[in-house]
């Protein structure tokens, strides 16, 4: 491989690593708490594997995406440009964000779909320092009986989950690794 | 450097879109023509899909849709960094390679051979067939004119 340069590190093989990519996004999404291995893309620094990966497989020119705090690089927006032609825009009309916790900042600033399209709201990429399976509990649909997931910001998640069927919906991805947490979810801070 | 980068992009322009109307054999052709080819490693494999092509009406009216087509595209990066995209019409996959390559190399010190060996006697073949073309329907036009106008 050549110097690594502003366009490199797509999908080797593009439909096959993105269905597969696919099948690990819904399987999280459909199972809160569960944590899936997301792989095959390279993306530029900050950006994880799990977060560039899922870019390119949910992103197209028709998803606005926007990129807050560090990710907001002019690699990482060349990088993502050429391989989807994502339009990049403000937090307001973003279908998906990325970028860490603290930088996405408040969630009343996304959109979080209107009672007759509760399907028009953004859906937020989350980058993590951490990602196992303890702290915060979670209950809802997809969950057997309890689940649990280190979860950044619980009181502003608890409340996307009471706006619901409004709300976001969130990945968080830290290394290659990805969780979900739907709208639909109940979340318990630890006792 | 404005009026040089507006240049590079005027003249990269022309070989793209040269490239991008080329017919499949002859282009080919003249590419295994080429011997010294570089290394290369891909960006984006050749993948093929289709675009809406839009017209003006006299180029200059309103744009409307005039159709789709078939295209190929494909982007490589050379050993040094340059990289190279090529969009080319219908669905043949060696010829994308083969577009995106020589528009890595007229970036390169290559670009007086490309230009010379390739991309002019390409150009010259088009404008030849254009021409052939034209003068068959020339040759077919009919004029009207009017020798009494009757107007007694």
């Amino acid at each position: 491989m050549a110097a690594q340069t502003q366009f490199s590190g797509g999908l080797e093989n593009a439909p096959v690593d993105a269905a597969h990519a696919f099948r690990a996004a819904m399987t999280v999404m459909a199972r809160p708490g569960d944590i899936r291995v997301l792989s095959g893309s390279e993306p530029p620094a900050p950006l994880s594997v799990a977060a560039g990966t899922l870019l390119l497989t949910l992103c197209d020119p028709e998803t606005r995406v926007h990129l807050a705090g560090g990710i907001d690089t002019a690699a990482i927006r060349n990088w993502l440009t050429f391989h989807t032609g994502a339009p990049l825009v403000s937090a307001a009309k973003a279908d998906f964000a990325v970028g860490t916790w603290d930088a996405l900042g408040p969630l009343n600033a996304y959109r979080i779909g209107t009672p007759e399209y509760p399907d028009r709201s953004a859906t937020l990429i989350v980058e993590c320092d951490r990602l196992e399976q303890s702290g915060a509990i979670l209950s809802g649909p997809g969950i057997k009986k309890t689940a649990r997931l280190s979860l950044p910001g619980i009181p502003a998640l608890q409340g996307n989950a009471m706006l619901y069927p409004l709300g976001c919906d969130f990945f968080f991805t830290c290394g290659n690794r990805v969780a979900a947490l739907p709208r639909s979810t109940q979340i318990t801070s630890e006792a | 450097m404005t009026d040089q980068t507006e240049f590079a992009i005027g003249a990269r322009r022309d070989w793209m879109g040269l490239l991008a109307r080329a017919p499949d054999d002859t282009l080919m052709t003249l590419w295994d023509g080429i011997e010294t080819r570089p290394s290369f490693d891909w960006l984006r494999r050749p993948e093929i899909g289709s675009v809406m092509v839009r017209g003006r009406t006299g180029g200059t009216g309103a744009p409307f849709n005039l159709g789709e087509m078939t295209v190929t595209r494909c982007s490589v990066v050379l050993q040094d960094g340059t990289v190279g995209h090529g969009y080319v019409q219908g669905r043949l996959k060696p010829k994308a390679e083969a577009a995106a390559l020589i528009d890595a190399m007229m970036q390169t010190g290559a670009a007086d051979e490309v230009q010379a060996r390739l991309l002019d006697p390409l150009q010259q073949h088009m404008q030849a067939v254009k021409s052939t073309r034209a003068a068959k329907a020339a040759a077919t036009k009919v004029e009207f004119f009017t020798l009494v106008r009757g107007e007694d």
